[in-house]
Order: structure tokens, then sequence, then C-alpha cells
């Protein structure tokens, strides 16, 4: 009961804080750069889930977010592009025609559908493939980060297609608003906050049911739930499929909010960002991947604003030491403090 | 069961507060945000946008460092009509994200009057609409593929018509019929083989291959052997970064010379010759509009503080007096039109020039390119570019490449 006590008031605290603090007290700029936060903090949700709850380090969620992300800019080029136009770039540099694939994504719903969708069914598809035949551990950390790899050198290669290096930008309108509008860039920001909150919900409902006692006993001790009569690989599906479709949804709300998306945001190095925050604000509790996203990009900003020659010094000292003596992230000093106390 | 539903009040409750965007006219943009740059006092803000960190930082940091010579030129000068530069730099951080980011910062929190920075292609694509919807200037200062002319950048390295033309004009003159296309993986290289192609089409020159390598690639023994058994009169070189060492390194075992099947590099500049190896290159050419031993009074001077200012070993190269020169302009701009204000900057640009290092330039008010003296040079035993051909007088910039018959429908 105590447990559910914490977490309403988490929630209502964080609604506060995003709905009605953040919005009144930023700047609109500040208020965007908080949404493109909110997006990595959406991606940690589904992180914590899938290694803080179900032991799965992954190292590729890049690539989910990639697909949300490209999805729908690809969506928002084409309806800048107006019914039956071409998006500029593919006039510059690709054949001068939209190619086939890319016609489904005319459509709004579809569109909203793929973002889910279709990061969901990769994860289905390798998950099926890799927990099947019980790939775990370290082997499975880099085979997802070599899948990242993969994913960006692709995109890197598909010049005339998706825009190559330089990826897909120079958005005008999100579903008909314009994108240079104050006004919208804070509809966008409230889009994704509420995201946020419902993705922690989702979360939260996960957590407290059967499913998520099963998840951590597969994290634990995962033989065990097999002599249970449980199969393993289908709790770890579930688990990497919501993930995965939650770094879908965010890497949707993030092209809109940022207007680019590049294979430079999808690779390798993106891809492990997203741990930092997790690790950092705490991997296995609801709320501690979410804050420690958005704590860990907030000071990484403002860190570079002050020292910009050399800020990343700073945010390398501050992973070694949260690794060196908080490895369950700084939400758990609290229960660290409680476990001395109880110890003496 | 209560706790569920309060949840999922919380969340409707907070949908609900979401839908209240305006839905306005997508053709208006660029008219919603004021600028909000002060110049009442004495002294007026600048932005300096270039990757400190990251795999850009070791070009991009020259490029900062000739920035802040011309800062404190114009200061030690008495400022941009009348007021002094106060510089705010950010870090790009190699990331086109990060770039978008610190530009929306420079405009909107720190009402700079303008920015100077970006390398990379997908840098400038990233930042053109936030500079485009703020109606706030960029001066970009590296050469890159063309096909762009935003309003709001002034592009103060070459286009295409005035570095990968010239060149070909230089090979043409010098009877070379065959030609291996070899680049990096992105945008500039594929942008400038694709012109490379119409040209050579048109000319008579016989394309023999067109070999891509990913960026950062380094085994280059395949590609070698292809350019090798072309048996083709030149190599048009492409390649960005690290890949030139394994390239360069590659060619010279394979026993290919400068002598008998010259190389001309578009991406390798005083910088790189030092990290390529000057043995690699010796006699290899390079296609640019600055080199450190121009011989002109006002390249002298801006040699001599650079060095002064950051050491005798370091070198000077295009992008970096494309950068220098690019605050000089924005001064000339700015003084011209007796006002900080990005529309009167802009009105006032067309026909300002510069004597600058590389010689003569001049803003072209309509593509807001500048025009630029081509140069073809060719790598000295002493790591230096010395100019071997340059064209008869500044080129003016057509990043469309619409003044050319054979270019035709390349840009769309």
């Amino acid at each position: 009961m105590r447990r559910e006590l914490g977490a309403l008031i988490g929630f209502a605290v964080g609604a506060l804080a995003l709905l009605v603090l953040a919005p009144a007290l930023l700047s609109d700029f500040r208020l965007s750069l908080l949404g493109k936060f909110v997006c990595y903090a959406i991606v940690a949700v589904g992180i914590g889930l899938a290694w803080g709850r179900g032991g799965m380090l992954t190292l590729g969620q890049g690539v989910f977010f990639g697909l949300g992300a490209y999805v729908m800019a690809m969506h928002l080029k084409l309806a800048d592009a107006g019914p039956s136009g071409v998006p500029d770039f593919m006039k510059l540099y690709g054949s001068g025609e939209v190619p086939g694939w890319w016609e489904p994504f005319r459509s709004p719903v579809v569109t909203v559908i793929g973002v889910i969708a279709i990061p969901s069914l990769v994860a289905l598809g390798l998950g099926a493939a890799v927990f099947r035949r019980r790939v775990r551990g370290a082997y499975f950390a880099i085979l997802s980060q070599a899948l990242a790899a993969a994913f960006a050198i692709l995109l890197v290669g598909q010049h005339a297609t998706i825009g190559g290096t330089n990826g897909l930008n120079g958005f005008r309108s999100f579903f008909g608003f314009a994108l240079y509008d104050p006004v919208n860039k804070r509809m966008l920001f409230y889009i994704a906050a509420s995201t946020l909150l419902v993705v922690l919900a989702i979360a939260w409902q996960l957590y407290r049911s059967r499913f998520g006692e099963l998840l951590m006993a597969v994290r634990d001790q995962e033989e065990r739930v097999r002599f249970l009569g449980y199969d393993p690989a289908n709790i770890k599906i579930v688990a990497y499929v919501v993930a995965a479709a939650m770094a879908g949804v965010a890497g949707a709300l993030f092209v809109p909010i940022v207007g680019i998306i590049s294979p430079a945001s999808v690779g390798v190095v993106p891809s492990i960002a997203f741990l930092i925050g997790v690790a950092i604000g705490g991997r296995s509790t609801l709320f501690g991947p979410a804050v420690g996203a958005i704590v860990v990009a907030w000071a990484q900003t403002t860190l570079s604003e002050s020292f910009p020659s050399f800020w990343i010094y700073f945010q390398g000292a501050l992973f070694l030491l949260v690794v060196a003596f908080l490895p369950s992230g700084l939400s758990t000093v609290a229960s660290l403090r409680r476990r001395t106390r109880e110890a003496t | 069961m209560n706790t569920v539903r309060s949840v999922a009040i919380l969340c409707a409750l907070a949908l609900a507060t979401s839908a209240c965007g305006s839905r306005t006219d997508t053709g208006s943009g660029g008219t919603a945000a004021k600028s909000c740059v002060d110049t009442s006092g004495d002294s007026v803000k600048v932005g300096f946008l270039n990757s400190l960190s990251g795999t850009m930082a070791i070009s991009e940091k020259t490029v900062f460092d000739s920035l802040k010579l011309a800062a404190d030129q114009i200061n030690a000068a008495g400022g941009v009509n009348g007021k002094k530069l106060s510089v705010v730099s950010e870090d790009g951080a190699s990331e086109p994200t990060v770039f978008a980011e610190k530009a929306t910062k420079l405009i909107s929190s720190d009402c700079v009057a303008a920015v100077f920075g970006g390398w990379t292609s997908s840098s400038r694509k990233a930042m053109l609409p936030v500079f485009e919807g703020a109606n706030a200037l960029l001066f970009y200062p590296v050469q890159y593929e063309g096909l762009e002319s935003s309003p709001n950048i002034f592009y103060t390295g070459a286009t295409t018509n005035q570095q990968i033309v010239p060149a070909l004009d230089y090979l043409k003159e010098k009877g070379v019929k065959s030609l291996f296309l070899v680049g990096s993986d992105y945008v500039f290289p594929r942008t400038a083989n694709k012109i490379i192609q119409a040209y050579a089409k048109a000319n008579g020159i016989e394309v023999k291959g067109e070999e891509y390598a990913p960026l950062g690639h380094t085994d280059f023994a395949t590609i070698v052997n292809k350019v090798k058994g072309s048996g083709s009169a030149a190599v048009f070189n492409t390649l960005n970064g690290d890949s030139n060492v394994a390239f360069f390194k590659e060619y010279r075992n394979a026993g290919l010379t400068a002598a008998a099947m010259p190389v001309v590099s578009v991406s390798i500049a005083e910088e790189e010759v030092g990290g390529v190896g000057v043995d690699n290159l010796v006699g290899q050419l390079t296609a640019w509009n600055y080199y450190q031993t121009i011989d002109s009074p006002a390249n002298k001077t801006f040699v001599a503080a650079f060095k002064e200012k950051y050491g005798q070993g370091r070198v000077t190269s295009d992008p970096m007096e494309a950068a220098y020169t690019s605050l000089f302009l924005w001064k000339s701009m700015v003084e011209k039109a007796n006002s900080f204000t990005p529309d009167d900057v802009k009105k006032a640009s067309g026909g300002v020039s510069h004597d600058a290092p590389e010689g003569m330039v001049t803003v072209n008010g309509e593509n807001h390119h500048i025009a630029k003296t081509a140069l073809i040079g060719k790598v000295g035993a002493d790591g230096l570019i010395h100019t071997e051909w340059s064209s008869a007088k500044p080129i003016e910039p057509d990043p469309f490449l619409k003044g050319y018959d054979w270019a035709k429908g390349l840009a769309g």
C-alpha cells in the first residue's frame, strides 16, 4: 500500500512539474529542449523495463527510436510536399520519384500505427530469434549493439531515398500545424510530456502485474522460472517489444520537436547514451530511468553551455562516480541509507 | 483498483491539456519569431558554433581559432559600427541535433546578431530551418555540394562551380581523357561525382570507375587495385578524414605516383597534409580557393597574426580562411546597412566585397554565396600547398549550376 501511495505521489509530482511548472517557468526554447529530453525519458522507461526489470542489457534502442523517427519524418516530408508531391531532397539527390515503400506513409493513420507497429514487429522478430535460442547477458548486449551499428550504416548508404548522412530535416508542419509557430511548439511539448506520463503508467501497471513479477523472476533466476512451467523467452519477448514500442513513440515525437533525424541520432553512440541516464537514475525503479534521462540530458546541455571546451569530462566523471559508488543508480540512495541504518 | 482509475484520470487530463495548438497556414512560417538582439550598449553579441568535441572537433577547432582571431582583430580596430564584439561560443559536438539545439539557444536565449560556424552538410541542414524560422543569420565557412540557397545563410566556402568544375577544367586543359572517382559515402562526394559524370560526358572524358567507401573506412586495397587496373589518366578524390591516410598509403604501396596518375583531392588542405603524411602526398593536386602560400599582403598579415596567436607550428587552410573572412564580410554588411537587423543586413549584402587573404571576394546578393578565385595546388615537400593554376578572375557562385548547359537536370 505504501508503495502504491509513493507511485501516486510520483505521478502527481511528475504531472505538476511537466504540465504546470515547466510551461510556466521556462522560455519557449528551454521548454522545447525539455521536450527533447522527455523523448529520451520515454526511451529510458522502456530500457528500465527491459534492462532494469528484465535483465536484458539492450545497447541497441537507437534502432527502434530510429524506426519510429524515420516513419514520422517520412510522413512529415510527404505532408510538406503536398498530395502526390515529391520531398525536396529526392528531387536534388534522388531519382525525383517517391519510392513505393514511402507511399503508405502519406496517410497520417498509417504513420501513427507504423510508429508503434514497425519497431514492435522488428523487436518481436528479433526477440523470437534471440531469446528462444537462450542468447543472454553479454552476448545479447553485443548483438543489440551490432544491430544499431548495422542500422546506422544502412541509413548512411541510402542517400537518394532517406537522405543518407544528412537524414531527413526541414519539416514545416506537423499534422497540419505549422512548426515555426511557438504555440504549436508548446503543444508538442504537452504531447510529449503527456506521453511520458502515459508510458510511465503503462510501466507501473506492468510492474504491479503478475507479468512484472515473472519478468523479475526471469531476470534473477531464469532456469527456476523454466522449471516452474513458464517459458522465459515469451516473457522476455513481451518486455523487449514493449520497450521497442516506447522507443519508437519517443523517436516519432523527437522528429517534430528537434526538426531533424539523421543516422547520428540512431547509431551506437546515442544508443549507449540512452543507457547513461537509466543507469544514473536507477534502472530497476519506476521513475529512476525517466528522471535520470532528463537530469543527465539537462546537465549535459548546461555544462556544455558553461564549458564548451571540456564539458564532456564532467559527464564521464559523473558516470564513473555513479557506477563505482551507486551501482543501482541515484534513486537508490534512500534505500541504501535505510539499509546502512538497519545494519548499524 | 481505485489507484488505476486515478492514474487513468490523470493521464486523460494531461492529454486534454495538450490539445491546444493553433492550426495556422503552414506557408506563413518565418514571421512568428521576433529578434531580441540588444544593440543598445557598446557591445554586440555574436555566436560561434563549432564542434569542440566529437569526431569533427579536429577540423572545426581550427575554424573556431581563426574566428576568434578575426573577432580579436575587429575589436582591436574599434569593433563593428562602433560596438565591440562579445563572443558566445557553443559546442556543436559533431551532432546535427546539437547544432540545431545550440543554434536555437544562441538566437533566442543569447540574442546574438549572427552565428558563425557549422562544417558538415548534415549540421548545416539541421540548422537551416532554425535560422529560417527565427529569421536569423548563419555564416557557413566550408566548401560544400551546392544545390542550396537559403536567404538566412551566407555561404563563404566554395560551391561546386568554384571548386569541382574548375578542377575539371584544369584536368581537361592538361589533356586528361579518363578519370577514376573515389569518395566517401555521403552527400558531398555523391553530388560531386554526379556533377563530374555530367561534365565528363559533355567534354569527352571517360569515367572508368566510381567507388565509395564508408566514412572512416581504412582498407583501400580493393579500391586502389581497381584504380590501378583501370589505367585512368587521373583520380578525382572526394574521400574525407582518416580514409585519406589509408588511401594514399595504399596508393603509394601499389606503385602509383603523382607523375603517372595524379590524384586531385578536394578535402585535403594544409591541416590534413601532416596527418596523411607529406611523403604520401608530394606532387599530388588539390582544389581550393585559398592556400597558406598565397603571396599577397592580406594573406601575409593573416598568416603572421595566426601564427603569433596560436604558435609557429600551426598552418592556415581554406575553411579557416573562409571563416576568418566571413566575420569581416558580416562587419562590412552591417556597416553598409548601418544596422544589425538581419533583414537590413541581408538587403545590404549584395556587392559587399573584402580584400581577403584569398584575394578579393564579393557577396552575391541573390544566392548569398561569394565570388571566389579557384586555385589548383600541388603539395610540396615542405608540407604546404603551392598554387599551380588559378582561374583568371573570381568566379561568380552558381550553386544550382544554372549557367552550365551540361548540368541541366542535375538540380532536380
